[in-house]
Formats: C-alpha cells, structure tokens, sequence
C-alpha cells in the first residue's frame, strides 16, 4: 500500500495500540496532524508543550502502556524537553515525535530549526532523525519497542517534514524487531540466585527497598509473597510507593531524605539490603560513606549500569524483576524474623509522639493535615499526582497508597509543574478514576494553563493547591541551612479560585482545618474540573529531613513542644 | 579490596553503524566525566559494524562503569576492555621535519633504526611515517625533536587481541552479537 510518511505514522500508532495523542501542532508537523483526522485516535491540544510530554508521562505510569506526545520543530521541541527528561529518570515508557524541518534545509538555521536529536541526545533512551519517508515506519516501531522494554524510556523520533509528505509502498511487519546492540536481559543468572538466597538465609535484620522497579515490571504479587514468606519488612522508595500497599504490617513507609525515622534507622541497623528495582539515588541513601554500613546488599536491576553504581553489593542480579522474584519465591523458605519487626516496631512508637497527626490543634491549616483528610475522605483510592516540593512530600508521607500506579510524582528530575498535565494525562489513562493533583502554589503556576486543557476536554481532575505564599522546600532550606534568609521565595499568587473560574471551572478556598471536609465534598461532587487553594500555615516544615549528604540517621526532627532543631544523634 | 590505580585503558567498541553514533559515544564520554585520550573509528570485516578503539585513563572500577554506560546505548554492539590481554597496538604518526642538507643523513638513519619510512622530501624537509605502539613512536618523537619538528599528527591507537579467536561472533547467525559477559543468561 502507497502511503504518505504522515500516514505511515497514525498505522504504526494504530497497531501499537496507541488510543490518545497529547500534542500541540505547527509549521513542521502539519501534515502528520492533517493525516490524524482519518485515524480513530483522540488527541489532546495542551497550551504548553511540556504539559504534554507530562501527559503522556503520566498516562505511561498509570497505564502501563507507552504515552505519545508530539509537537513541531524548533520551540515547539524545545518546550518538551523537560518533560522528556522528566520521563527519562524516571524509566517512563514515552515515545515523543517530533517534526523537523524538511530534509534538505536541515543544518541551515532554517526558521524554527532546532538540533532536536542533539538536543535529546542525554535525555532519551535512544532518539531517531528521520529523513527519509522509507524510514518513518521502521524507526517509529523501534521506538515504541525500546520505549516498553528492558528499563523502559522515552525514545523521541524526529521526522523532516517531506519525510512526511512523501509516499512509499509501507506494510506493518509483525516480526519481533531485532536490534544489534539492544537486548535486555529479563532472565537472572542461576548462579546469583542461589548466592542471594543464602545471604538471605544467613540474615537476621533484613530489609527490602523496593523502587519503581516493583510497578514497571508488574511484580507487586510476587514482592508481596516474598516479603511474607520470609517475613521481611518493605521500606519503599518516593516512585516504589504503590508496589506494596501501605497498609501492609510489613510496610515500614518511606525512605530517604524524607523518609520515616524508623524506616531510615532499620537501613542504618540492617545486615542485609534487597534492592528491589531502585537505584539507590542519593535523596535515598543519604553519605553513601556511612550508609547501611551493616548491611550486605543484593541488587536486582533490569539495568546492568546500576548495579555497583552508586551502591557496591555483594550479589548483583540483572534482570526482570518479576522473573527474578518468581525465580527465588521457587526456592524461599519461610522465615521469621520477628526480633527485627519487633525491634523496629519500638522505633516506630517512638516517632509517632512527633507525628503532626497527633499534635493537639493549634488554630493553623497544615498540609499534613488537608492531605490526611483527601486520603481519609477518598477512601485512599484516588490517583494522587503530585508536584515538586514541600506538599509532595507530605502527601508521599499522608496519601497512604495501597493500589499500584495511583501514586505519580516526578521523583528523580524533581519537575516543578508536573501534577496538574500529569493529573489530565492520569485520567485520559482511566477515565472512570478520581484523580487528586496536589500542588504548590509555585509549581501550580508553571503549568496552571493545562486548566485551559482540562475545560476544553471536559474532563474532571481535582486540584489541591498547598498555598503556603512561599516556594516552600526551597525556604526550608533556607530556615534550616541559610539563617531564615529568604531570597527570592516569598510568592504572592493570583486568585486561585478566580483563576479556575476564568477557565469556566469552580473554585474553592479553605483557610480552616474544620472546612476541609465541606470542601473536599464540593470538589468530589461536582462533574468538572475544581480547584481548591488550601490556605496553609506558611513556615510549616517536612519532616524528618536528612540534609543533603549528611548521614542518614542524622535526622532532623519536628520538634516536639519547642521549635528546636535536633538531630538524630542524641536521640539514638 | 585490592588497590586501584589510574592506567590508560584501551576499549574496543564495536558500534552499529549509523549516523550520529560518534556523537554517542563521545557525548556519554563527556556527560559521564570520563577523558579521552585517543579515539579512532573505522570500517570492520562486518558489514554494518564500525569499530573503535578508545583509549581513555581510569582505575578498573571506572571502566567497568564506563563500559555499562556504553551497553546502554542503543547502538552499541559489543565492547571489549583490551589493556590486560595479549594485544597488537599500533598507533600511525605522520612527522613533518627540517632536514636541510647537514642533518638529512642522520635524520634518515635515525628513521632507519625505527623502521619509519620517508613519504615525502623537499629540499628543507622530509615526511616520515611511523607505525608502531605509543611508547616506540613516543621515542621517536623524542630523538627527532632536535632537529626541529615542523608538524605532527598520530592517528590515536587501533587495537587487536593476537590469536585467532575473533572478537565479534554472531549467534546462531541471527546478526546478534555475542553478549555482554555479565549478562548471559544461563536458563
């Protein structure tokens, strides 16, 4: 069949199974958007193009399958950018297309060229410059092939604009693609295997840390028969939190700069680490020289280049993580270990003297405190997309997530503007869902014109704004680390609930803890998009906190009458 | 652990090839911190394969990192660390140097010695080529430097593991490569 690479574009899309396209067009990718009106796929129009790379970023997460989005040459490329890198360190399976200028003008500073493939080059698992109209289908399917598989990625394809308009004889090859100098490893070495169940064995206070890995491999059932079966508590990383229910006794909660002081001291007391699909990222281990130093450590990564990269283990599996977990549930014993639970159990009762939760009411809205009740409110069923800062944290710490991909949070790049493309991108993914963005009052206002997007598709997202009138975790850092020395983070908002109104959207405002509920009612109960701005205390901290590079029991801690910083050292 | 020293290891990676792969390469080099000491590309007696040797400074450790990154790439095929085994290493110089009438016989013996060989003369100068491993063209560098070296250029190393093994071998003929060591699957 003669088809335009346009054309040749939508057929692969089609047979890849791709339903929804988040994109914005122009002068370089007219006419593949021209060619989509006689495909069945449904394409999103966002005002910024990195809503919607974010879109499709989420829409990956919570579905499972790749998220396309696209967008023209030059700005247009450029403005995805962050979202692409925002995919890449957080492994989401993404294909971006992009157009490009047509081929011959290419390298001459055409108007609205950009060296997008250069530009990507570190940010994607792989990119593709076409030029050639022969080539549009066999790079795209190898995109979405390199995209889903091993340690997933964005992969972005750059297609010239006559690339686009001209025709070949195109036909959908079925056949698995084989690609030279790319095949991921799914299935563990038998030999690591065994030398991993006999540290385990051998071990008296182990301890799982279990990543993003968990979800993207779909190994929730076999990371909870393990931790059973061997009686092993699960500490989880920002992006593992859903590949093991929260409610589960043997999930300790987070870990890391933010974690829970109970789940950082049993790394710091354990003697043996199983890293689950996590890539030991500094937020988590904290001075790698003092880190765990009890512990010997089995790593299990479908990426070969992190195992020993940060963290040197003593056994290192390279391989799917559901495979590997089946692979040793076939030869677990049982175990018990109830010294440990115990022991960690004490450390556990300890802190809640401190948790925010059990502080008697002061007057004051705290976001620990609206998050708490949208969980409690929610039944905890929502998907919960998050922005970067104070409120993500305290919603990783207040959500408390039993389902996997219900929790979506830019976790590895730290993308501020996420929550809001990334809620819209959650519900086109599941549609029948309730979808929470929690968001600052910083982040919000990068992306907040995505509201735009949402009015237009009628779709319903809720939108939590945590409105402290500060850039929040950066004036922590500030009050903790700078004197109180505030540059540049006081942040005077525009009106919030005038703003949804403008968008044709309801806006609510809650400046009292004992008005939440009513609120929160209001948003859940209304068919359209709603924006609630949460007037909260505004030099409220996340605690505990590890300083950046500090050891990891040296925690700070809430205060528990006084605001006096203490560190973990004299409380361990 | 054992002691860990800085040493110039010599890499051979076997890359797809296809447009932008040594910007890859270099691009990973550079975004990863590692420096390059030398870098040549050519052709393979695989069609479709190019191979380069990259000679770059660092401990074991930092190889062994470098050489995962460099399997993350897409179109990398195979890479090869060749500093602790049986190898030929032969680096190319082209020397650009005075040889007025009084030097010119002592130059050419000094060439001689070194098995190099005169490609071009003029009545002031002389090209000489130099094939052989860094530490011998090195020297020669070293011994012609007197007589005044007008222009120099080294092709950087190619590399090779003596024996008859060769370093790519397909599987079962399916155009897949031999595989990273560290990931053969033995089930």
């Amino acid at each position: 069949m003669k088809l335009t690479g346009a054309q040749i574009v939508w057929e692969v899309l089609k047979r890849e199974g791709v339903e929804v396209v988040f994109g914005y067009p122009g002068g370089a990718n007219l006419p593949i958007y021209d060619a989509m009106l006689d495909y069945p796929v449904h394409h999103v129009l966002v005002r910024h193009e990195q809503g919607a790379a974010h879109m499709a970023d989420a829409y990956a997460r919570v579905s499972g399958k790749v998220g396309v989005a696209m967008a023209t040459s030059g700005p247009g490329a450029t403005n995805l950018t962050t979202g692409i890198a925002t995919a890449m360190m957080d492994s989401s399976p993404t294909v971006f297309i992009t157009g490009q200028v047509v081929s011959r003008f290419i390298g001459f500073d055409a108007f609205q060229e950009t060296d997008v493939t250069g530009i990507t080059l570190p940010i994607t698992k792989h990119n593709y410059l076409v030029t050639r109209v022969e080539d549009v289908g066999p790079a795209l399917r190898e995109a979405f092939y390199i995209a889903r598989s091993g340690r997933p990625g964005p992969v972005l394809v750059d297609i010239a604009k006559d690339a686009q308009q001209n025709s070949t004889e195109w036909q959908y090859d079925p056949a698995p693609l084989k690609l030279r100098g790319y095949r991921p490893q799914r299935h563990p070495l038998c030999r690591q295997v065994e030398q991993a169940l006999e540290l385990i064995a051998q071990a008296r206070k182990p301890l799982i840390l279990a990543g993003q890995g968990v979800l993207l491999s779909n190994a929730m059932r076999e990371l909870q028969e393990f931790a059973e079966r061997a009686q092993i508590p699960v500490a989880m990383t920002l992006l593992g939190i859903g590949g093991f229910p929260a409610s589960h006794p043997l999930n300790l909660g987070m870990m890391g700069m933010h974690g829970e002081a109970w789940v950082n001291q049993s790394i710091q007391e354990a003697d043996l680490l199983l890293a689950f699909g996590m890539r030991f990222d500094d937020r988590v281990t904290g001075n790698l020289k003092t880190y765990a130093p009890n512990a010997r450590k089995i790593h299990i990564d479908i990426d070969p280049a992190e195992i020993n990269k940060n963290v040197r283990v003593d056994v290192g599996i390279v391989g799917d993580l559901r495979e590997t977990l089946q692979t040793m549930l076939e030869h677990l014993p049982r175990l018990d270990h109830s010294d440990w639970l115990e022991h960690i159990q004490e450390m556990k009762g300890e802190s809640a003297v401190r948790d925010i939760q059990y502080l008697p009411p002061d007057g004051h809205l705290y976001a620990a405190h609206v998050i708490h009740d949208l969980w409690r409110f929610t039944g905890g069923d929502a998907i919960i997309t998050t922005d970067v800062g104070q409120h993500q944290m305290w919603a990783a710490q207040y959500y408390r997530v039993d389902q996997p991909f219900q929790w979506i949070t830019s976790g590895g790049l730290g993308t501020m503007g996420f929550g809001l493309p990334a809620a819209i991108g959650a519900k086109f993914a599941r549609p029948d869902a309730e979808v929470w963005a929690i968001v600052g009052d910083g982040g919000f206002q990068m992306t907040a014109a995505e509201l735009s997007t949402a009015a237009q598709e009628g779709i319903k997202v809720n939108v939590a704004v945590i409105n402290n009138g500060y850039l929040g975790m950066v004036r922590q850092w500030q009050e903790f680390f700078y004197e109180r020395r505030y540059a540049a983070t006081p942040m005077r908002s525009p009106d919030f609930v005038k703003l949804a109104e403008a968008h044709g959207l309801t806006g609510l405002r809650v400046e009292r803890r004992e008005d939440v509920q009513a609120a929160l009612e209001t948003a859940r109960a209304s068919d359209g998009t709603v924006v609630i701005d949460f007037r909260v205390e505004q030099e409220d901290s996340v605690y505990p906190m590890v300083p950046a590079g500090a050891d990891l029991h040296n925690m700070i801690r809430r205060p528990v009458r006084t605001a006096i910083v203490e560190t973990g050292e004299d409380e361990l | 652990m054992t002691m860990e020293r800085k040493m110039a290891h010599t890499l051979v990676v076997l890359v797809e090839d296809k447009p932008g792969v040594l910007n890859r390469v270099a691009s990973l080099f550079r975004r990863r911190a590692f420096n390059i000491e030398s870098l040549t590309v050519g052709h393979t007696e695989q069609p479709g394969l190019s191979r380069m040797t990259i000679v770059v400074e660092g401990d074991d450790f930092a190889i062994e990192r470098l050489t995962a990154y460099l399997y993350k790439l897409v179109n990398v095929v195979q890479v090869e660390d060749l500093t602790h085994t049986q190898s030929v290493v032969r680096d190319l110089a082209l020397i650009k140097v005075q040889a007025p009438p009084e030097s010119r016989t002592q130059i050419m013996q000094v060439v001689d010695v070194f098995r190099g060989r005169v490609v071009d003369v003029t009545n002031q100068s002389l090209i000489v080529e130099l094939t052989g491993d860094v530490e011998k063209i090195d020297g020669f560098v070293e011994v012609l430097r007197p007589f005044g070296i007008i222009e120099m250029v080294r092709t950087g190393v190619v590399a090779m593991e003596r024996g008859s093994t060769p370093l790519y071998v397909p599987l079962n003929g399916n155009g897949q490569a031999h595989p990273h060591p560290e990931t053969i699957s033995e089930n």
